[in-house]
C-alpha cells in the first residue's frame, strides 16, 4: 500500500517538473527575451513581409511586416501580466471575503453567500462583450482585468468559506478563543497556514481563467486590439487571412502557444497540489 | 415541507442572478464615458440613404427608451425590467432593420441551445464513461494514456479547439465546409445532412473542451470509492466486476458531477458563443457578434440580456432536478 503511493507521488511529481518546464521557457520568453528586442514588435512594416523562418527572424515575419517571434514574446509577456495581475487581486479578495463569511457567520455569511453563489452562474463573457462592445474594442487592458477580478473572486470566496466553516470547528481553534487570542490573530496564525496552499493553487488556476477569458475576447476582437497578447496576435493573423493564404507559423505560433502555457500552469497546478498533500501525509 | 424551502432558496438565487445580469446591461452603457446612442444616431445619419427621417426618429425613440435615457434613472430602471421579463421587447435591430430583435433572437436562440446541449450531453456521458471504466481499471495501460490525454486536454481553452479543427479540416485538409451555408428546407434527408455536416465541427470543438475534466473527475472519484469498504465488501461477496461498478460506485460517483454540470453551464456558454463566432454558426453568438460589428446596440442589449437569462434559466433547472437523482438528499 506505501510503496504504491509513493508510486504515484513520483508520477505527479513528474509532472511538477514538467509544469515548470514549461513555465519557465514561457517565462523566458516573455520576459527576458523582449529586453533584447530592438523594434516595437507591433509597429506594421518594420521588415519585410510573410517571410519565412530565418537566422534573423526564426519564426518568420507577419503579413504586416512584424517579427512573429517579438510579437509572440510580447504577447506571451502581456497575457501573464493580466493573467497573474488578476489572479492576484481575485485571490486576495476572495480568500479575505471567505475568512469573513466563515468565521464572522450570520448577515456578512449570507450576503457574502448569496453574492458568490449568483456570481458563479453568471456568464461572464457576454458581459465583457457587452462592456468592450461599447469601448469598441479601445478598452485599454487594464479595464478588461478589472472586470475579471470581478468575476473571478467568488470561487475561491466559496471554497474558503467551506474550509473555514470546518477549522472553526477543529479543537485548537476553540484552544486559541479561549485562551483570549483576537479573530484576527487566529485567522492570521491558525487559519491562514491551512488556507494558504489551496489559495497558491488557486492563484494558478485564475491566471489561466484569465489569460482564457481575455484571449477568447481577443479573439473575436472585443480586447484591447492595440495590445499584443495571445488573443490579439491570433485575432490579427485571422482577420489578415493567415489560415488562407497558408501562413501557419503566423497563426500558429500563438495557438500552440497557448496551448502550451495552459498546459504547463495547469501540470504545475496539480503536481504542486499532490507534493504538498504527500507533505501533509509524513507530518501528520 | 422541506422540499419547499429548498425550492424557495433556489428561486431566490435564480432571481438575483437575473436581477444582477439585468441590472449590470442596464448600466454598463450609461456609465460609459461615450452615448452609444447619440454615437449611433450619427452614424445611422450618415448613412441615412437607407431609412426615412421618421424611422431615425423612431429609432432614436426605442434606443432612448431602452437606454434609460428620458425620465429619471428609476422610472427607466424599472421600465427596462418591465420590457425585459413582461414584453420581451428590445426594439427593431438597425442592421437588419425594421425586424425586431427579440424576433432576431427567437431564431438564433434553437441553434445555440440545440448545439449547446448536444454537445453538454455528449461529452458528458462520453468523459464519464471513459473516466468510470479508467478509475475502474486504473493499472491498465490503456487507462493510464487516456486519463494523460484527457490531462493535456482539459487545460486548454475552447477557442484553441475551434482554431485547430478549422486548420486541419477546412484548410489542410478540406472536407468540412469554411462558412456555414445550410441547403434544403423542411424535414428531408438532404436538409438534415446538410445541417449534421455543418454543425459537425463546432459540436466536436465543444465536445473536446468538455471531455476532458468529465474524465479527470470522475477517474479520480472512482479510484477513490474503488477503496472504500462497502465495494471490499462487496468483492469478498464474490459479486462480478461489472455488477460492483453499476450498482456500488456508479452511483456514489454521478450525484457529484451533476452538481458540476449544474456550475458548469456558464463556462460551456461562454465556449459556446466564441466557438460559434469562429465557425460562423447561426446562434446568439453571431448574433452578438453581428451587433457588434455593425454597432446595432438593440441587438447587442437584447442579446446579451437573454444569453444571461437562458443561463440562469439552464442553471436553476439542473440545480432542481438534483434532489430528484439524490435518495439521501435533506434539502439544506
Amino acid at each position: 500500500m506505501a510503496g504504491k503511493k509513493n508510486k504515484t507521488n513520483k508520477y505527479w511529481n513528474f509532472r511538477l517538473k514538467m509544469g515548470a518546464v514549461l513555465l519557465c521557457v514561457f517565462l523566458v520568453i516573455g520576459f527576458i527575451m523582449p529586453v533584447f528586442c530592438k523594434v516595437s514588435p507591433v509597429e506594421w512594416q518594420s521588415y519585410s513581409r510573410n517571410m519565412d523562418p530565418t537566422a534573423e527572424h526564426w519564426l518568420g515575419t507577419t503579413g504586416l511586416g512584424q517579427d512573429v517571434f517579438w510579437l509572440l514574446a510580447y504577447s506571451v509577456r502581456n497575457s501573464f501580466l493580466v493573467g497573474i495581475g488578476v489572479a492576484f487581486f481575485a485571490t486576495a479578495i476572495g480568500v479575505f471575503m471567505g475568512l469573513l463569511a466563515g468565521f464572522k457567520g450570520g448577515w456578512a455569511d449570507r450576503i457574502i453567500t448569496l453574492l458568490t453563489d449568483s456570481f458563479i452562474v453568471i456568464p461572464s463573457l457576454p458581459i465583457l462583450i457587452l462592456i468592450s462592445s461599447m469601448m469598441k474594442g479601445t478598452a485599454p487592458l487594464f479595464y478588461v482585468a478589472v472586470v475579471l477580478v470581478i468575476f473571478n473572486w467568488p470561487w475561491p470566496a466559496r471554497q474558503v468559506r467551506s474550509m473555514a466553516l470546518t477549522l472553526k470547528e477543529r479543537d485548537f481553534i476553540n484552544t486559541a478563543l479561549f485562551s483570549g487570542e483576537s479573530t484576527g490573530k487566529i485567522i492570521l496564525k491558525e487559519i491562514f497556514p491551512f488556507v494558504m496552499n489551496w489559495s497558491l493553487a488557486n492563484f494558478i488556476n485564475t491566471i489561466l481563467v484569465a489569460i482564457a477569458a481575455e484571449s477568447s475576447l481577443a479573439v473575436i476582437g472585443m480586447s484591447s486590439n492595440t495590445t499584443a497578447t495571445l488573443g490579439t496576435m491570433i485575432y490579427w493573423a485571422n482577420e489578415h487571412q493567415a489560415m488562407l493564404a497558408g501562413r501557419w507559423v503566423w497563426i500558429g505560433a500563438p495557438v500552440v502557444s497557448t496551448a502550451l502555457i495552459f498546459i504547463g500552469l495547469f501540470l504545475t497546478m496539480t503536481g504542486a497540489q499532490q507534493m504538498w498533500a504527500k507533505r501533509r501525509g509524513t507530518n501528520a | 415541507m422541506k422540499f419547499g424551502k429548498f425550492l424557495l432558496s433556489r428561486i431566490a438565487t435564480f432571481l438575483l442572478v437575473i436581477f444582477i445580469g439585468v441590472t449590470t446591461v442596464f448600466f454598463v452603457p450609461r456609465l460609459m464615458p461615450n452615448d452609444p446612442v447619440e454615437a449611433m444616431i450619427g452614424q445611422m445619419t450618415s448613412n441615412a440613404g437607407s431609412m426615412s427621417p421618421e424611422a431615425v426618429e423612431q429609432m432614436r425613440e426605442s434606443m432612448n427608451s431602452l437606454f434609460g435615457l428620458d425620465g429619471s434613472v428609476m422610472h427607466q430602471y424599472l421600465d427596462f425590467f418591465k420590457r425585459v421579463v413582461i414584453s420581451h421587447d428590445f426594439g427593431p435591430s438597425l442592421s437588419a432593420y425594421p425586424t425586431p430583435v427579440m424576433q432576431m433572437i427567437a431564431r438564433a436562440l434553437p441553434w445555440t441551445l440545440g448545439l449547446m446541449l448536444t454537445t453538454t450531453v455528449l461529452s458528458w456521458l462520453i468523459g464519464n464513461l471513459i473516466g468510470l471504466l479508467a478509475g475502474f481499471r486504473k493499472d491498465k495501460p490503456l487507462s493510464k494514456f487516456l486519463e494523460g490525454i484527457a490531462i493535456l486536454m482539459y487545460p486548454i481553452p475552447y477557442y484553441i479547439f475551434a482554431l485547430l479543427l478549422i486548420m486541419f479540416f477546412c484548410y489542410l485538409l478540406p472536407v468540412f465546409p469554411l462558412s456555414f451555408v445550410v441547403q434544403g428546407e423542411g424535414f428531408n434527408w438532404v436538409h438534415i445532412k446538410s445541417i449534421l455536416w455543418n454543425c459537425f465541427l463546432p459540436a466536436l470543438s465543444l465536445i473536446l473542451v468538455g471531455f476532458g475534466w468529465w474524465v479527470i473527475s470522475m477517474k479520480t472519484m472512482v479510484s477513490n470509492a474503488n477503496e472504500e469498504e462497502y465495494v471490499k465488501f462487496a468483492r469478498l461477496k464474490g459479486l462480478h466486476e461489472g455488477r460492483i461498478m453499476r450498482r456500488y460506485v456508479m452511483p456514489n460517483v454521478m450525484l457529484p458531477q451533476v452538481t458540476n454540470l449544474a456550475l458548469q453551464i456558464g463556462g460551456i456558454f461562454n465556449g459556446a458563443l466564441v466557438t460559434e463566432i469562429l465557425f460562423g454558426f447561426p446562434g446568439l453568438g453571431s448574433l452578438i457578434y453581428q451587433g457588434i460589428l455593425q454597432s446595432d446596440y438593440n441587438l447587442i442589449m437584447g442579446t446579451i440580456t437573454i444569453s444571461v437569462i437562458s443561463v440562469a434559466l439552464t442553471t436553476f433547472v439542473i440545480d432542481l432536478l438534483y434532489p430528484f437523482l439524490d435518495p439521501r438528499i435533506r434539502y439544506s
